[in-house]
Formats: structure tokens, sequence, C-alpha cells
């Protein structure tokens, strides 16, 4: 029997990274919204990797920040170690990673779910959208009851018809042995949304009291731990290590020894997995002439004596993960906590989306994280944050956020999702950003807390703190451009020549001598030359003044694809009307259907020609 | 219409009295002012009104001339594309043309696109909405056809040649990119093995361009100028190499009184032969407008050949003739009337004066060393172009273009690199990768990406 259970104006499908994102942001924008969980204990779930951040990953996770999302404090929180990693690689990938103590994540995580006004916690299953005249009005729960909404965002990461694989133990199952959702699926398919399927896995768990640390390498945490957000007090929690080991030959012969008991390589596994992250076994295969592959060994919070296996992601049965662990040096006497296990499920090829996360043919049902075939906690809590404002814009009524490729990697990764052939699970690097030199995890909140401000996500708080940062970074900038030494100017001669810098020859500005390498922000600072600076300060002027050049060549290649983007493609055209364009092309634009000319650029299959052709059609239509 | 500046060749290919590069967009005539220089004074194109020709000259980056030309002008909204627009009339033949386009696109004036210029003229609403599809159709045609054919030229018997210049390229970018996405998997970039990959695959883009120079050659021939004073027998060895009496010969200096042009198959190569008219010191007007052509012609053309006579013997004339050539390496000597049993011209006065030079002793009476000329005047042209190696390409000029970009982003690499950090060298190496492309119509950014998940064992 089902009921009316209630009314709201969003509801979100799913509590996970990007679930919990989605739920603050469209209750932070006032909508009433309702967040339905499968489990109340496991909001926030980590089920794989117990870290936050890496290149590309902790660009995103600033961004969150900057807009008024919720990853980064709350990771500032719950983390056991930071580390900076790529340094001395250059400002644009220079990355922060975090170890999470996954508890704490968790608690921390729903403690602010809790305080968050508009927003109602439910733990249910929801087995069925309704639809109406192309727009979804309600779900429905496993248990009948009704609620009816405007807006709909799914976020059901690999719970959807999820399957457990281990050896040949096979049983349905969501991450972490949650249940999985059954039905959800059967409802999606019904409304004409096409499904897919992907394959992920997760290593062994194993106790931290059977582990011999002295075998291995220590990694410990950065000596000045940074923070994510812009907005978090600055860490002085203790530090935990991770540590480094690796497999052996003897590793590698007891997985060839098993591999026909790999599901792997039995066909059990249909779904495609990722390449970047590989199962053990599949490293063995493909590699077959490394005889050691890096082992991290990480802890997955404060109190417990569980550790993550970095880099042992597994199918294999049981007993050979045991075997397998046990051959490695620090692990003789390893004992098990969890197996390691692949998973099979559901998702949405995403080129049924617009770039604000909404299904094409269905108004007000957005879908987020793993169910459009991405993976990584931060990859899914960008795309939720988006999909929750988009679906608060909705009931509002107002224009969607689209985030563009040149202002963010959230742009980047959503662009890449709904244009490229996603065909295995996607994953954001940093060389995917072609803007990547203007797109650093320092100018996160200078790119985007405007932008968090227009659509209300950003507090009066950060927004008083970012206009502060805004204001003495300009007097900075300034002081640095008009202040100039001459080469008659003693105490900077004699500074340069203790530096092993080159001598003035003409009138230099401080802004152009900070050009030089081996001058930094922090000379001016120990010569007195100028007031301390504030950190995030120095770290703006440095990077602003001495990749100048290169930021100015991103700049001018940024002008020429801001032509392309701002040809708007009305959302009307009828590409069967269009004269001329290829048939590849015309089955790809018809599917995707973009909003402007950059992005139909960007389609697969979409040649130059088409556009030229597409051009003239518009050109034609405007004049009729 | 916020747009570029395009220009190309407008007239059919082939050889026409004259031949038009055509260029269009805003700011157009300003750049082309630039490279041109005005017969008269205070000609400058800026200073011209829209509809007129100026006569003038375009330069190339030296103070050498390209071509000497007309230049008509259109300015907005009044031409064919509804842009300001600049037409080069130019010489007709390939080359003059084709050397003209270069030195505009030099300009960072973008080649046009195949229909670009019926296509604006289009979207500024210069062609009425009905010829829409005409412009589509032809769009259409000249793009699909030309890509295809431009691809086939690429690759025919090179396409293993070209597909390791990619993959040195790719090979180049990944480990790059997998230093920075995947620094723990990795380890730290191998600098020595990416500086030797972007060496490599800039050595094969030199290579191609210059195996492109070589197809040119074929093409589009070469020149070579005969010089020497009066009457050591020019003419003569024009006839004997066109097989057929054209110049007059005669006894009397300064008979050849104009520039003798002549096309002559020598082994394969097309060559314009120019015999100049004897260089000597004269109070003859039409004589000395005659040398001044001369002059001209000796400085343009590709390789020039110095005619001695035994029998006259080597005078001052001789040797200052010899020391007005430019670039010394194009000259072949070439000693003439060596079956004479009286020399008054000796191998040492010859090494002494003309040392490092190539030189043929030869008897164009006799048809002596005549075969040897034809030989070594193929030897020199190919000297340094193709390196021995057999690559058969014709380069478009489009193909050259973005050859040219991407060797000149690797170069910037090769020279940032160890002295900026990684993510300022991405932004050059991308750069190259999307030039090259172009070239060949992939998508070099996704299969570097692709590639990195081959090579490396990557992974958590």
């Amino acid at each position: 029997m089902i009921y009316q259970a209630g009314n709201f104006e969003v509801v979100v499908i799913g509590a996970g990274h990007a679930g919990c994102e989605a739920a603050l942001a469209a209750a932070r924008m006032g909508c009433k919204t309702l967040l339905c969980t499968l489990s109340m204990e496991h909001i926030a779930l980590m089920p794989c990797n117990p870290s936050i951040g890496g290149p590309a990953k902790a660009q995103l996770v600033r961004e969150i920040d900057a807009l008024g999302g919720e990853m980064a404090i709350n990771i500032d929180k719950a983390q056991i170690q930071m580390r900076t990693i790529n340094t001395g690689k250059g400002p644009a990938v220079q990355a922060l990673r975090a170890q999470a103590d996954k508890q704490e994540y968790y608690r921390e995580m729903l403690k602010t779910l809790l305080a968050q006004p508009n927003l109602d916690l439910l733990m249910a299953e929801i087995e069925d959208l309704e639809i109406k005249q192309g727009r979804v009005s309600a779900v429905i729960t496993k248990t009948g009851a009704r609620f009816q909404c405007q807006a709909v965002v799914i976020t059901s990461g690999t719970y959807l018809k999820g399957r457990i694989i281990i050896g040949d133990v096979i049983y349905d199952g969501g991450p972490g042995n949650q249940f999985p959702a059954q039905k959800l699926s059967a409802s999606l398919l019904n409304h004409g949304i096409e499904l897919g399927r992907f394959k992920t896995g997760t290593p062994p768990r194993i106790n931290r009291r059977s582990v011999d640390f002295s075998k291995m390498i220590e990694q410990p945490g950065d000596d000045r731990p940074l923070r994510f957000s812009f907005m978090s007090p600055r860490i002085k929690r203790p530090q935990l290590s991770c540590w480094l080991t690796h497999s052996t030959p003897r590793t590698h012969q007891i997985v060839m020894d098993n591999i026909d008991r790999a599901p792997m390589f039995t066909g059990v596994i249909k779904g495609r997995g990722p390449r970047y992250c590989p199962s053990f076994e599949d490293k063995v295969v493909r590699f077959s002439h490394k005889d050691a592959h890096q082992l991290f060994i990480e802890p997955e919070g404060r109190f417990t004596d569980e550790m993550y296996v970095q880099g042992l992601n597994t199918s294999l049965p049981e007993d050979v993960q045991i075997e397998v662990l046990k051959s490695i040096p620090g692990l003789e006497k390893v004992r098990i906590m969890r197996t390691g296990y692949a998973i099979e499920y559901d998702y949405v090829p995403p080129s049924q989306l617009k770039l604000s996360l909404e299904i094409k043919q269905i108004e007000g049902l957005f879908t987020a994280g793993q169910i459009n075939g991405t993976s990584g906690y931060e990859e899914a809590a960008a795309q939720g944050l988006v999909a929750g404002i988009n679906a608060a814009l909705k009931v509002k009524e107002k224009e969607a956020l689209i985030l563009k490729r040149n202002e963010s990697f959230i742009g980047v990764l959503i662009d890449d999702l709904v244009n490229k052939e996603i065909d295995e699970p996607y994953r954001l690097l940093t060389s995917r950003a072609e803007y990547r030199l203007l797109l650093r995890q320092d100018n996160a909140d200078i790119r985007l807390t405007p932008k968090g401000r227009e659509i209300g996500l950003v507090d009066d708080r950060r927004w008083e703190a970012f206009n502060r940062k805004m204001e003495t970074l300009e007097d900075t900038r300034t002081l640095f451009q008009l202040n100039s030494f001459t080469p008659a100017h003693r105490e900077a001669a004699d500074f340069l020549k203790q530096k092993g810098s080159a001598p003035l020859k003409d009138r230099i500005s401080w802004w152009d001598l900070l050009k030089r390498p081996e001058i930094s922000v922090s000379d001016f600072e120990e010569m007195n030359w100028i007031e301390p600076l504030d950190e995030e300060i120095a770290e703006q002027i440095q990077i602003q003044s001495k990749y100048q050049g290169y930021i100015a060549k991103q700049q001018e290649q940024v002008k020429k694809f801001e032509k392309l983007e701002n040809r708007k493609i009305p959302e009307e055209i009828d590409y069967d009307e269009v004269y001329g364009l290829a048939n590849e092309a015309r089955q790809r634009l018809k599917a995707v259907r973009p909003s402007s000319m950059g992005q139909a650029s960007r389609i697969t299959g979409v040649n130059p020609a088409d556009i030229n052709v597409l051009y003239i059609f518009l050109e034609k239509k405007r004049r009729n | 219409m916020n747009q570029d500046i395009i220009g190309a060749i407008s007239t059919p290919p082939g050889e026409g009295g004259i031949a038009i590069v055509r260029i269009s967009g805003e700011g157009a005539i300003e750049k082309i002012n630039e490279v041109f220089y005005p017969k008269a004074k205070g000609k400058e194109l800026i200073y011209q009104k829209p509809f007129t020709l100026t006569l003038g000259y375009i330069r190339d980056e030296g103070q050498g001339m390209v071509d000497e030309v007309l230049v008509s002008l259109m300015k907005s909204p009044r031409s064919y594309t509804g842009e300001d627009m600049v037409e080069i009339n130019c010489h007709g033949g390939a080359l003059a043309a084709k050397r003209c386009l270069e030195r505009v696109l030099s300009l960072g004036i973008r080649l046009a696109q195949p229909g670009e210029f019926t296509q604006r003229a289009f979207l500024n609403g210069k062609i009425d909405a009905v010829q829409a599809e005409a412009v589509i159709d032809i769009i259409r045609a000249k793009t699909d056809r030309g890509l295809k054919l431009a691809l086939k030229q690429l690759e025919g018997k090179n396409s293993q040649y070209i597909k390791s210049m990619e993959d040195n390229i790719l090979e180049a970018n990944m480990l790059l990119e997998a230093s920075l996405d995947f620094s723990e998997d990795v380890g730290d970039l191998d600098y020595e093995r990416v500086r030797e990959l972007l060496q490599m695959s800039r050595d094969g883009i030199d290579k191609m361009l210059k195996a492109g120079e070589l197809g040119d050659i074929y093409k589009e021939g070469i020149s070579v100028a005969i010089c020497g004073k009066p009457n050591v027998g020019k003419s003569s060895l024009l006839n004997a190499l066109l097989g057929k009496e054209r110049a007059i010969v005669t006894d009397v200096p300064g008979t050849t009184r104009d520039l003798i042009e002549e096309y002559v198959n020598i082994r394969g190569i097309p060559v314009r032969i120019i015999d100049t008219a004897g260089i000597r010191d004269t109070s003859d007007l039409v004589e000395k407008l005659g040398i001044n052509r001369a002059k001209q012609a000796i400085k343009d053309a590709d390789l020039i050949i110095l005619v001695l006579d035994v029998e006259a013997g080597m005078t001052e004339e001789d040797i200052r003739i010899f020391q007005e050539l430019e670039n010394k390496e194009r000259i072949i000597l070439l000693v003439n009337k060596d079956d004479l049993l009286e020399k008054k011209i000796k191998k040492e006065d010859i090494e002494l004066h003309f040392s490092g030079i190539d030189v043929i002793w030869a008897s164009i009476k006799e048809d002596i060393g005549i075969q040897s000329l034809a030989e070594m005047i193929e030897r020199k042209v190919m000297a340094g172009l193709a390196d021995g190696e057999q690559l058969e390409f014709t380069v478009s000029l489009r193909q050259k273009e973005l050859l040219k970009e991407a060797g000149q982003y690797i170069q910037e690499v090769l020279e940032a690199l160890e002295l900026v950090p990684l993510d300022c060298l991405g932004v050059d190496m991308q750069n190259a990768l999307s030039s090259l492309g172009q070239l060949t119509g992939k998508d070099l950014k996704e299969e570097s990406i692709d590639r990195i998940f081959r090579e490396f064992c990557i992974g958590k």
C-alpha cells in the first residue's frame, strides 16, 4: 500500500559523498530537502581507500570548498595525516592529500547533516520514481511511503544491483556488505534511461597488530600540515604514518598458480573496470616483467586496528588473498580483518545528461557520482554539489550553474562525462585539464567563491574572509609592482650578491625581481622590505609573478576557447534539419545535444567541417 | 564578428599570368602593410583608400624581396567577405604565390580553410540565405576530399615514419603526465629520456619539412642563374643544356642584353635557367638596365653557374663577379674551352681564388662536362634536404604550418626542460600534441592518457 508521506522540494537518494553534498547544498539554498539512505550507520562511507585528495582530486576538494560545499571542512576535521604531493613540480600539480579516520569522517558528516536546517534524514530504500509529463514528481520507498517533490538527485554509488565477487563466492550486495538497491534500476529503465555496468574493487584490510613495520619504510605526514578548507583552523593534531612495502616474486607466483580461480580471468566479471585502478591479479598478468609492486599500508582510523593495503585490490578467493598477503615483507604473520572483493553495479552512461547533470529527457531528475560512471570520493562529491545546486535552482526556476573547463576541474569533469564516450569508470587527472595552470588548488577560492556567493551557498563568514583576502592580495600586488630597486641600491646589491643572483643593470620592480628563480617572497620579509605576509597571500604573489609568462600563454588559449564557448546553440535545434552534416556527427549531436559550439566541437565524432556546417545553419535560421 | 585574419591563394593552381593571395579579417590591411613596401613614397597601404591598386614589393624577413606585386584594398563592410580585405596580385606560377602566402602566414595570419571566405561572406550577410546550402556543399566537398587527400599524401609509404614521430612525442608527454598524476607509482621524471624523445621528434619534423621541400623541388623546380663576364659562353651553355639554339650567340660582348629564361628538365628536376647579361662596367643605358636585372636574378637564384673561359684567362673582373655573389655554397664554377691546348687558366689559379668551390672543366662546344654539370646540379639541390633517406612527401602548406608549429612548441619545451616546473612544460607539450593531432586527425591527448595506463602499472 502506498501512502502519502510528505512533500519536499528536493529529494536526494543516497547519502554517500555525492548525496551529502547534494542534500546540504539544496538545504542551504533554502529548499526543503529529504536525504534518503539505505543505512544510517554508513553515511559518507569510505568503502575503499582511506584518503582524500592527491593530484586533480585536491583541486576538486578545494573547488567544492570554494563554492560552499562540505568535503574539505569534513576531511580537515577527520584527517590523521596531511601530505603535499608533487612539491617542486609546479603549482598546478601540487596537491594536498589527507589520510582519513573513516569513523570520524562519518560522525562529523552526520553531525553536520543533523544540524542543517531544511534537511531531513531518512533511512529508506527508494524503489520507484514517479514521472508526470516528463517531469519528476515523487519518489516511493520500499515500505510504501510516497514523497512528493519537485526535483530528485540520485547518488546511488555502486549500490544499483550491486553484486559482490570473491573468487567463486558471488552474492548481491552493496559496498562493505551493505544491502544493494535492487529495484531502482528497473524504475530507471522504465522511464527510458539507458544503463550500463561497471566494475571496481577493493583490497583486503589487515590487523595492525599482526604487521611487522620494521620491514617497511615509514611514510610520515608533513611537518607543517596544510588544510583543505580555506575556512578551517590550522591543523595541530599529531600525524599518523603510512608504511611502504612491496610484493615479491613469490607473491606473483601465488597469483599465477591460482589464476584459474580469478574471476577477472574466468569470465565471471563482465563489467568494465578502471585501468588506473587495476586489480592486483591484473597487474601481475599484464606487467609480468616486474618482480615487485609497491604496496602502501594505511591506517583506517585512530580507534581501529584495521589497515588498508593500497595496491592490492583483488577478487581472488579468500584463501588465496591470505596466502598472497603472507608473502609480502612485514605481513608474514598477517591476520585479515576484511576480505577484498570486486563489485559490479549499474551506472547511467552520462551522455544522457545535460551539463547541469539533469537527465535530458526527465526534467528535475539529476544524477551524480558513481552512478554517472565516475570513480573516487572527490569526483562524486563534486558532482553531488553541482547536482544539488542545480536541483535547488530548478525548484527556484533559475538558470542552472554550469562550470566551464577554463574555470574549474569540476567543469572539466562534467564536460568530459557528457561529451566523451565513457567506457570505463572515469577518474579525473590533471592532464585532462587543458588549462591546468590556471586551475590550481591555491586559487580555487579566487575562481569560484564569487560564484558560490551568487547562488547563495557561500555564507557571510566565508564571504567576508574572502573579500579581506582579495583586498590584501591586491594591495600586496600593487606594493610589489610599484616598488623597485635601482643598481645604486646598496642593500639590494648586497642581498643579490649573497643570493648568487645577477647584479642589476637597470631599475627593476620588486614584481620582476620575484621572477628570478632564486628570489622568493620570504626574502623580502627577511630583509624587512615588507611586513610579514599571510601564507596564502605570499603564495599567490609568488605564483602570480613567477609563472606570469606561462599563465598569460594559457589565458591566450582560453580566449580562443571562449569564443566558441559563447556561441550558443538553441535548445530546440533539430539536427535532422541541418543540411550537410556527416552521419556520425548527426547521431552524436542528437545524442549529446550540446549547448554551445565549443561543446559541440569536443564531442567524439564531430569534425571541424561539421562545426562549419552548423555555423551556417544557425545563421540561416537566425535570418529567417 | 570577432574573427581572426585568414589568407589563402585564391586563384586556381597551375601556371598563369598572375596569382592572387587573398587576406580577410579585421586588421588585415595593417598586417599586410608590415611587409609591403610601396614603389612610390607615401603609398603605404594604411594611407590608401579602399578600391585602389598599389604597386610595390612584398619583403621577406630580411631586406630581400619576395615578389613585385599589385595590392588592392577593400574595407569592411564593402568587400566580398564583408571584412577588411587585401588582395595581393603576384606573379603567376606556383612558387611566387606560395612564397607570398608563406610570408603572409608568417605574420600570424591563419591559413584559410576550404570555403572559409565564402563562409564568412555568408555569416556577414554578404550572401543570400538561399545560397547557404551551396556554401555548405563547397565546405563539405573541399574539406572531406581535402582531408582525405592530404592524409593519403602524408601517409602513403611513410606512415611508419609519421607513426614513429608521433610515438616519440606521445611517449614524452606520457612520461611527463604520468610523473605529475601518478608520481608515487612511476617515480620522478626521466629527463634524459624525455630530452631524447623530444629531440627525435624535433628531428623527425625537420626531416619531414625538408622532405617536403624536396617534394616541392620536384613539383615546382629550382632556378639556376648562369653568370660570368661577357662572352665566356654563357648563352652557349644555356643552349647546350636546352639542346637547341635559343640565345643569340655572337662574339660581340654584350649581346645578351636581357634575361633569357628557359625551362629544362635536369634529372627529373624542373629547372628554370636564367642566362644573365654579361656583367661588366658599361655606359650603355640599355645594357645597364639588363645588368641590374641580372644582379637581382642572381640574388634570387637557387644555384649559380659562374662561367670562366681558359682562352680569355682569369681577370680581375671574374674575381669581382665571384666576390659579389652571396652564399658561396650555391656556386658551381664552370671553366669553359678546356679542350684548347693553350690554357691561360691553371688548376692552381682556381684553387687559389676559388677555394672550396665546386669546379667543372668543360668544353661546351665539344659537349664535354655537360653531363657532370647536370649531376652536380642534382647533387647540390639535394644536399642537406633529405639526408639520403627515402622520404616521399608532398607536404601541403597547411601540413607545413602544423609541422612548423609543432616543431616550435617542442623546441620551447626542449629549451625550458629542467629550467621551469613540469606543469609549465606541459603547456607547450600539449600545444605540440594538438598541432600534430590536427595533422593526423587524431586526439593525441586521449591517446597519451591511454598510454599511461598501458605502460605503467598504476593503481591503488
